[in-house]
Formats: C-alpha cells, structure tokens, sequence
C-alpha cells in the first residue's frame, strides 16, 4: 500500500513555503524599510558627535568648552563665540554627551518599571491590575514636564533629579502599553498550558510573557528615547536641568538667542543636532512597529 | 445606563484629583528650610516668623495643613508667594485667561487640522499623498517644542524672514489677545506641536476601519464611496481619536510652559518657571493643581464622548 | 413562474432584458470563463482557469478547504478583487435583468458596477458580526439597499419590502425589531439580516460565502431553509461556497470542487457526490465523518504529517484483521472508570453554566462529549483538566478526589490526566522551539534528567507522525494540522491514561480532521488511553467514539454506548439534533 497523507492544499502550501518564510524576521523586515536606515544615520551622526567631541574638543578647536576665547557674539573660530566669549564649536562639541547619557539612563528607569508594573498588573488582574491602573492614572494627571518643575523646586535641578523624575513619569504610559500587549499574550492558550503545567508564576511572566511582549516594548522604547531627550533639552533650555557654565546643548539655545539675528550658529548647531537626534530616534521606534506587525498568526 | 457609567467616571476623576493634590502637597514638605523664613528673606525677624507660622498654620501636623490647605483651594485661597510675598491668586489670576487662551486657540486650529490631515491620509493609503503626510507628521512629532519654536522665530522673526514677532509685549492694563499679531507664533508652535499626534492617531484608525468587514460589505451592496467614508467608516474612527485629542490637550498644557517662555508670553507657564527658578513652593504647587484639575475634566469628557459613541454600552451591551 | 413584481427602476423584471432572453433559452445567465487572478506582489495565479456557469433557479456549490481560491471567485463574480490580488486573464459575464447587453464584471467601470452591486447581483459573507455595521440599526442597514439603488417610486413602497423581506427570512417585521442593533441579535437571526439584505432588492445572482459557518446544527438547518426557499420563489441563481460536504448534498444542484485555485470536478451533485472522478474529491469524501460511520476516517491506514507528492496513494480502510488485533490489544489495558464527574456545577457570576453534571469516563475507551456553543463544554472539559477552580461538585481519578486546579493537584495526577486545546495557533508559544514547548510538562514534572527528557520529546513527535527532526522549528513555521500534532505530542510526553481533547480539529480542514482523527484512534488503541473528545460534530461519533455524551444548557442529556444514543435516543434535545444534521 503506497503511503498515504491526510494533508489539505493548505498544509501542502505552508510546508512548502516555510523555509522561505522563516528568512524573514523582524530584524530584516526592519533594515529593509528606507526610513529605519535614515533613521540609524542620523542618530548615529549624531551620536558620534556628541561622544567623541568632549574628547577630541583639545585638538579640534584649540579651546575648552568653558575657557573665553574672544568677545561675545564675535566670528572668531568656525562658527564664532557666544554669550559669554566662548568659542561655540568647542561647546558644541562638549554639549551632548550628558544629554544622552541620561535620556538613555532616564528611559531605561522607566522601562524598567512600566514593564515591570504592567505586566504584573496584565497578569494578576483583580485588585492589583485596578490599583496600578488608578496609580498609573494620578501620575498621568500632570504633564511630566510639570512633575518635573515641581521636582526640581524641591529637590534642585541635579541631574540625578531629572532622570528619576523623567523615568518614573515615562513608566506609567510604558506600563500601559506594556499591559495591554500583556492582556494579548495572557488570553492564548500557551499561557493557560503553562498554568496547567503548574509552571511557577514568576517563570511564566519572565519565559511565556515577556518574550512575547518585545515587539509592542521596543518601540515603546524608541519612543520613550526621543521624548526623554526631548524633556531633558527642554529642562536646560528652561534653565532648569544642566546648569551653567556646563556645556550643554539645551542650555547653549537658551542662552545664545538673544543674538539669534547676529550670530545663529550658537543656536542652529545645537537645535540642528538636537533635532537630527530626535527625528533619528523616532524613525528608528516607527520602523520597528512596520516590522513587527505581523509575527506570529499563522494560518486563520 | 449611560447615566450610571458617566457619574462612575466623574467619582474616579474626582479621587483622582484628591490623590494628586496629596502627592503633591507631600511633595513640598521634602523642601528643606523654613517656608516662613524663605517668604520674610532679609526681613525676617523671631517675631514676624512667628507671624507667618500663625498665619499658614506652618506648626500644625502635616495631615491638617494638607486639609487646610485644600480647603483653601477650593475657596480660592491658594496660599502666599514666597518671592513676593503677595496671594498666589493675584499673582495668577489674569495669566490663567491667557495661559487658556492660547491652549484654546491652539485646540481650535489643531484638533480639525489634525483630524483631516489624518483622514486624508487614509483615504489616499499609500499614495504620494500619504507618504509625505506620514513624512512631515513623523519628523512633527520627533522634535521637542522649543525646537519648534526656535525653528519657527528663525524662520519669521529673525534669520529667514522678519515678518512675526519673536517675542511678546504687552503693556499693563491690556489683554493678549489686543495684539493678535504677538499670538501667531506661539499659537502656530502649539498648533505644530499637537496636530502630528492626532493626524497619525486618525490614519491608523481610519485605516483599520477601513479594513473592516463592515466597510467592505457596505461596497458591496453598492454603496457609493462617499457614503461609504461618511456614514459606515468616520463615526467608528471618532470614537478612539477622542481619548488621543484628550491626552494630547493634557500634553499641551505641559508644553504651552516651553512656549510661554521662549516668547515670553505672559502666561501660567511663565509664571511657573519665575517660581520655580525663586523656589516659590506655593505657586508651583498651585499652578501644578491647575493644570491637573484641567487634565481631569478634559480626560472625563473624552471618556463621555467614547461612551456616547458606543452603540453596545448605550444599550446595556449584547446577547 | 414569474410572480407579478414590484416595478422597479433599476430592474425590469418584464421582459426584455439580456436576462429575459437567456432565460427563455433555458442558457446559463452567469458565465465565468478561464478566470484568472493573480497576486501583484508575486504574479502567482491565486485562481487558474476557472470555467463555471450558472442557471436562473439553480445552486452551484464552490467545495474546496482554505487556500482553494474559492472566495476570491465568489467575490470575482461581483467584480470585486481584495487588495494584494489582481485580474490578470478571463471574464464573468452576467446576464442581468437591468438591460439587454450582458455585463462584463471584470470590465465594468465603478459607477456600472455599483449599480450592479446589491440590485442584479448580491454578496451574503461568512461572519455576520463582522460584516453588519455594530453602529447602524439593523432595519436601516436593509433600507440602505433600497435606498441607494431607488427602489420603487415612494417611501412607503421602501418601508413595506423591508417588512415583507424581513418576513420572507422569518424574522418579525414591526419597528422595535428593525430598531435593534445588531450586537443585540444572535448569530442566527444576524446572518438573517444578512440574507434580507441581499435579496431585498430582488437579485439574478447570489453569492452566499460560507454563511452557516460558526451557527449551531439547528440553526444552521434553518438558514438553509430558509435560503433554499428564497431562492426558489425569487429565481435566483446561486453560488454557495462552503467546505462543508454534508451542506452541499442538502442544498446544491451541481458541484464544483477547487484545490489550489483551480476547478478539478464539476457536475450534478449526486453524481460529484456518489462516483467522483478526481483523485482529490475522492480523497475529500473519504475524509468526511458521516453519522452513520460508512467512511471510518478513524480507522484509515497509517497517514503520514510528512509530505511525499500530494496525490498519491489512496485512503484504505485498515483490514479487519488489523482492526481485530487493536481490539484484542485494547482489551487487555485497564477496566473500570477512569474519571468520574459527580454533580458538577458553575456559574459566571449570577448565569449557570454548568447545572450538576454527572459523566464517567471509561479507561481505555473514548467518550464523545457532544454540545453546541452555549452548551457549557468547553467549560466541563477545563474543570475536569483543572483549568477552572470555581465549580462546585466533585472530579475523581481512580477513586481519588482531583484538586480543583492543577496546582493543587499531585505530580503524578497532573501527569495522568492531560488536556489538549482546540486553536492551534494558540496553544504552543511562538517564541519557543517544539522542543522547549514540549519539554515543560517533563521539566515541571522533574523526573527525567535533561537527556531523557528530550529523548522523551522527541519519542513523542514520532508518535504523532510529525517526526523528530521537527524539534527544533518553532510554531510560526508550521501548518494548522502540524501544529495540532505538537500539541498532541506535548500531551503525551508524560505517558497519560486520560486525554481530554476540546475541540480540537474544529479550526482544521476536513482532510486535516480525518488525519488527525486517525491519528488519535492509533494513539488510543496503541496506548489504551481514556479519552474524552469534545466537539460539536456528532457526525463524529461512530469515527472515535465507543460511548457518547450529550450535553444541552449545562446539563446531560443522554449517556450511552454510541448505537444506543445514535439509533435510539432518549431526550428531545438529541432526537432533534440528529434530525438536523445534514447528510451526505
């Protein structure tokens, strides 16, 4: 008797097609959209600037980021002096790094805790899930560059300061995405086979969940990046996060528009790098929700 | 039915409220010193700090001046500055009309803006239209707002051209809106600040609407596509972008502070940044409850709206 | 035959028209002639060659298992192409009663189209949750096709066919019903609405796509009465699409049978049905359960997840000897009761779901536990796995009184008795290979170590027919079929006695069903596992089942060896049931 097999059209189609299929991941449905390699580039233009010019500041430009070169608002040097007499290109170079550090910082706190506090909420559901939704939503009653005025009266515009306050304010939104994203996962039967399995708890949330939570987390991620750095340019733009005579590219805008007219290189620059930054970050956190919109499904 | 739900979520925002005016009146007993002796300054005498303790009740346990403090809010007294030395209400007053003025304007301009943007972008899915939409929206909604802001006076008042003024006079005794001209940046810089988030919230869910079952059964019954946009796929797409246009307000007013600074626009926020810049606790923390009580109220009517767009909660849910 | 009709402006019934004259004619007013679409990413036809002609009065069923092509005609002869899929060869030409030229679908600019769309030809699609507006009454929706395409000459004359046609599918016609929305509607009477709205305006053509899928058998019966008669009494011509075979000798004059987006048998229903020519229509009788248990797709010769060259070889039946040794075999594992349920009840809040249900399971044999949805089943099946803590009653094993929930059970309890799930998109994690989805059990058990415990896995994957190269692909690569193989294979991994299957070849192919149905039947008799298999296809029945169980609103209704309960049944609920199901 030849063998025989049940196999509809179907299943015919989709062995056949699976090693094709398996090719595509998330990673190559991501670089092979336009927009995410523009988007790496310019964060990583940027980037580049803001991590190798503090130390290649001696040789490049001869000055310090806070030494007086010449009078103020002058066009001596590449792209002249600023407020104060310093030479804008050396504080140029100076001004990112602190800028990127703590966003990174600022959104790796409130990753943390969003994820942490969301899916706990997905999974416990009851009366846990109900009291982090209504903590979730006494934090987001106030704009977070508020909290982060009201932080800063009281506590001192410490850098410190800024990113726990920045982070703690970024996790109630995360924590939203990441419970919802974890309500999808918790209603498939995996998830039940893992419960039946009396698989401990703590496993399920960190082997079951999380993995399948990335997708919606990173781009959550991405966007928490560009807010981050957007909220901490904002605070030394006010005033009120790197203080003088710190280089920084959010204080530098502040203090040189006065002269905006005059000279517009103490402004332009560091709005430019700033602006390339956050357009890069955000085309990078858009291109990876493109790419992981379709994973898993399979067949209807 | 609608009834019961709608005084549910007014009970919510109201406790909600009370949360956040406990945080953050806790959050001010953190600041080190002595409020009364931050207020005298260099007049501050053993006798007239005593004064001050009478008067704000600075000797009570923390539970009772939180109370007292409430109460004070909601019968207008929001305490005194501790930088002039005046009633925080006086020193606020006007500049909460044109704090609101300038969100309003800015909502008015933005919400129809945004939502039409959004739709067209939907409706032309993929086309060169939609790309440069998606485009310019998704670069709006990278940059911070007072890289808006610097951009646009650069752009109007200094570098390019020199048409708009970058920042904003007003003599004493006159309102804001008398020089309509001084409003036009910052109103176009919130106005761009806002619109990207709620044309890209519209896209996506005409977009899925669109996609919807319901849609394509309307095209084939033979109903004209104009019909189709406008009776089957628009009312279910208003729903959700309610929610966005409320979180989007409450993102504004954190903004409208950004704004108000760089143009120095005699407002809430500008208020807030002298406080915060002279550590004036009492009006940061006045200001701060504004603006939450603003966010609340805005949050609850976009939770009414979604309830009255909701066929299944209207008629008490299905079979 | 031609009733006296409503004077319509778009469709003169009165003679005339290109439908008139092929319709004296006695010719098809339908031709759809070597269709082709492809997809315009990739150029790949989706639908080849496709010839089908249709008759006023008649019904043309479209037979074929997902990925056929089938619904890509069916909405093609409304000259609608979903997006992602292009024409790319033949036409439809639809002989209308809207005027003497016939019309070219394919062709037609939007504006013709449209006015075709409702009026001369009609689309009932396959869920109507989805397709009815949730935010437009359902008396408006119906009233929308009139209004749109300007039926008769006043308002009341609209009003009045929106009555009769709600009359006509046997739904009630005053206001208060026509002001309902439609998540206030059972799936029934939604897919009703459906119907009306699709002949309101008096059709030539109708598209019916699957619309009986997900209804209940005695609802499903109904629909199709009421189809069959609107049909008639309106001469329309019909093109209904389904998988199911068993609909298809009920309603169909001729049939048409797809695979892979092409037509491979095409004829009178009796003749497809009773000598079909093709090897694949032949292969997809074999594979349909029948009530009375003449095609024994759980006793097919061993079928194989692996593919050789999809044609080939045939469905035998394994030979009575074979057959003898697997009872003799079976005989010699376990006696007596494997599970016993002892008044079981729960409710979800203040509605009952569960009202005392007492049920035993026989080890070594498997029990058909039959229900609709609503039924509670799927509910019974989790709170004898200990999926659900909530239920008041008793579940024992052996004698032992069974924990609620598995957590509280013992290891080896938890080991016993093992639980299959009916989505098998849904029940295996994407992120894990098979291997590590299959070894939980084994880790959570902690008796093996590490080696033995994939030697295990991988045991358990040739027992399923998958093979144990397949231990390290992941779930997204698979087939449905295949993945319900994993699924199985993980519920075998920790050697049970009692296997509780929900549902689970409900969301497979009919041919996918017949394999894994075979499969389960080898599984049973090779191991002398107690089984219980939930489904709501009695027809299932004499394929897995030795003992069948009834389940209505939460209770039990009829218990007993499958003959009795088939031939003789004692409760209504079941006698009618069985009444219901349609027959090949």
């Amino acid at each position: 008797m030849p063998q025989t097999d049940g196999l509809s059209a179907q299943e015919l189609m989709r062995s056949k097609d699976a090693g094709s299929e398996r090719r595509s991941t998330v990673l190559t449905r991501f670089w092979s959209q336009r927009q995410a390699k523009v988007g790496v580039i310019l964060t990583a233009i940027v980037v580049l600037f803001a991590f190798v010019g503090p130390f290649l500041l001696p040789w490049l430009t001869g000055y310090s980021a806070t030494e007086f070169a010449a009078r103020p608002f002058q066009s001596d040097g590449l792209f002249g002096t600023d407020n104060l007499g310093r030479d804008v290109w050396s504080r140029f170079l100076a001004g990112g790094l602190n800028l990127i550090i703590f966003s990174v910082l600022a959104t790796l706190v409130g990753l943390v805790l969003g994820i942490a506090f969301g899916m706990t909420a997905a999974y416990a559901g009851g009366w846990l899930d109900s009291l982090i939704m209504r903590a979730n939503d006494v934090l987001l009653a106030v704009p977070q560059l508020v909290v982060a005025l009201l932080a800063v009266t009281v506590l001192g515009p410490q850098p410190w300061v800024l990113v726990i306050v920045i982070g703690v304010t970024h996790a109630p939104r995360i924590a939203r995405v990441a419970r919802s994203a974890a309500l999808n996962v918790i209603n498939e039967d995996y998830i039940r086979a893992a419960e039946m399995y009396a698989m401990p708890r703590a496993r399920i949330l960190a082997r079951e969940i999380m993995p399948n939570i990335t997708g919606p987390m990173a781009v959550e991620a991405g966007l928490r990046l560009t807010y981050s750095i957007g909220a901490i340019a904002s605070l030394s733009f006010l005033g009120l996060g790197m203080q003088p005579p710190a280089a920084d590219w959010g204080l530098m805008i502040n203090e040189n528009r006065i002269a905006l007219s005059l000279e517009p290189a103490g402004v332009l620059l560091p709005v430019l790098a700033i602006a390339l930054l956050t357009i890069g970050t955000n085309l990078i956190a858009d291109s990876i929700a493109h790419a992981s919109a379709n994973t898993n499904a399979g067949g209807q | 039915m609608i009834v019961r739900l709608i005084l549910q979520r007014l009970a919510v925002s109201v406790v909600i409220l009370l949360v956040v005016s406990m945080a953050i009146f806790f959050a001010t007993l953190l600041l080190p010193g002595d409020p009364a002796q931050a207020i005298l300054g260099q007049q501050a005498t053993p006798e007239r700090i005593a004064a001050i303790h009478e008067q704000m009740n600075l000797d009570e346990p923390a539970w009772k001046r939180y109370v007292l403090w409430l109460g004070g809010l909601l019968t207008g007294d929001l305490g005194v500055s501790a930088a002039t030395s005046q009633p925080v209400s006086a020193l606020i007053g006007d500049r909460v009309g044109a704090s609101l003025f300038l969100m309003i304007a800015a909502a008015i301009i933005a919400i129809p803006v945004g939502i039409l943007v959004g739709i067209l972008a939907a409706l032309r899915r993929g086309r060169a239209t939609d790309t440069a939409i998606t485009g310019v929206t998704l670069v709006l909604a990278a940059l911070p707002e007072f890289v808006i802001g610097i951009a646009l006076v650069s752009l109007f008042a200094t570098v390019v051209f020199s048409v708009l003024p970058a920042v904003t006079m007003q003599p004493p005794g006159t309102q804001v809106w008398d020089f309509p001209a001084q409003l036009i940046l910052p109103v176009l810089v919130l106005v761009l600040v806002v619109s990207p988030y709620i044309a890209r919230m519209m896209r996506a869910t005409m977009l899925e609407v669109l996609d919807s079952g319901y849609v394509e059964m309307a095209r084939l019954k033979g109903v004209p596509e104009r019909r189709v946009i406008l009776r089957h796929a628009l009312p279910h797409a208003i729903g959700p972008v309610a929610q966005v246009i409320a979180i989007q307000l409450a993102w504004m007013a954190g903004g409208v502070v950004v704004v108000e600074f760089l143009f120095r626009y005699p407002g809430l926020g500008q208020a807030l940044i002298e406080a915060v810049n002279y550590r004036d606790v009492m009006v940061v923390v006045a200001i701060t409850m504004i603006v939450a009580a603003v966010y609340v109220v805005v949050n609850l009517l976009a939770d009414i709206i979604g309830i009255l767009t909701n066929p299944k909660l209207r008629t008490g849910g299905g079979q | 035959m031609a009733k006296a009709r409503q004077q319509q402006t778009v469709s003169s019934r009165s003679g005339g028209t290109a439908w008139h004259a092929r319709v004296a004619g006695d010719e098809h007013i339908l031709e759809v002639d070597h269709l082709t679409i492809s997809a315009t990413a990739t150029g790949r036809p989706v639908v080849t060659d496709v010839n089908l002609d249709l008759k006023a009065r008649e019904i043309l069923a479209l037979v074929g298992e997902s990925g056929s092509g089938k619904t890509t005609v069916g909405l093609s002869i409304l000259g609608h192409i979903r997006s992602g899929l292009m024409h790319s060869g033949g036409t439809v030409t639809l002989y209308a009663s809207h005027s003497e030229e016939p019309a070219e679908m394919m062709s037609l600019d939007d504006a013709s189209r449209r006015h075709l769309l409702g009026t001369r030809v009609s689309y009932i699609p396959q869920d109507p949750a989805l397709s009815l507006n949730p935010g437009i009454r359902v008396g408006k929706q119906i009233r929308e096709v009139l209004d749109i395409h300007e039926y008769g000459s006043s308002d009341a004359e609209r009003a009045e066919r929106v009555r009769s046609v709600l009359r006509e599918v046997g739904l009630p016609d005053d206001d208060a019903y026509q002001r309902r929305w439609p998540h206030q509607l059972s799936g029934g009477q939604q897919q009703r609405i459906g119907i009306a709205m699709a002949f309101a305006m008096y059709p030539d053509v109708i598209v019916l796509d699957e619309p009986t899928t997900g209804l209940d058998v005695t609802t499903q019966e109904q629909v199709l009465e009421t189809i069959r008669e609107m049909t008639v009494t309106n001469n329309v011509a019909g093109l209904y699409i389904t998988h199911d075979l068993a609909v298809v000798s009920e309603i169909a004059d001729r049939v048409a049978v797809m695979l892979r987006g092409e037509i491979v048998e095409i004829g009178p229903t009796d003749q497809v049905l009773r000598q079909p020519q093709h090897e694949y229509t032949r292969r997809l009788l074999a594979a349909v359960p029948d009530l009375a248990g003449r095609n024994q797709i759980g006793k097919l010769h061993k079928m194989d997840a692996q593919t050789t060259e999809f044609l080939t070889g045939e469905i035998a039946v394994l030979s009575e000897e074979e057959t003898t040794r697997t009872a003799a075999r079976r005989a010699v594992t376990s006696e007596g009761v494997a599970l016993s349920v002892r008044d079981l009840s729960l409710a979800y809040g203040t509605t009952p779901v569960l009202r005392g249900v007492n049920l035993d399971i026989q080890a070594g044999e498997c029990t058909l536990l039959l229900g609709q949805s609503g039924s509670g089943k799927t509910t019974l099946a989790r709170s004898i796995a200990g999926l659900l803590g909530d239920y008041t009653g008793s579940v024992e094993y052996r004698g032992e009184a069974l924990a609620k929930s598995t957590r509280h059970r013992t290891r080896e309890q938890r080991g016993q008795i093992q639980y299959i799930f009916q989505s098998p998109f849904s029940s295996l994690n994407p992120r894990r290979t098979l291997g590590q989805s299959l070894r939980v059990p084994l880790e959570m058990s902690g008796e093996l170590s590490a080696s033995d415990q994939r030697a295990r896995v991988r045991d358990a994957l040739d027992a399923v027919q998958l093979g144990r190269q397949f231990y390290d692909r992941r779930p997204g690569d698979l087939s449905g079929g295949e993945r319900q193989r994993a699924a199985i294979a993980r519920a075998l991994v920790n050697t049970p006695s009692v296997l509780v299957c929900d549902e689970i070849t409900s969301a497979l192919d009919v041919s996918v069903q017949a394999s894994i149905i075979s499969l389960l039947h080898t599984l049973q008799s090779e191991r002398g596992l107690a089984m219980l298999f939930v489904t709501h296809n009695i027809a299932l029945a004499r394929h897995i089942a030795s003992r069948v169980a009834v389940l209505n609103k939460g209770v039990i209704v009829d218990d007993g060896p499958v003959d009795d309960v088939l031939d003789h049944p004692t409760h209504e609920y079941t006698r009618e049931l069985l009444a219901n199901i349609p027959t090949l």
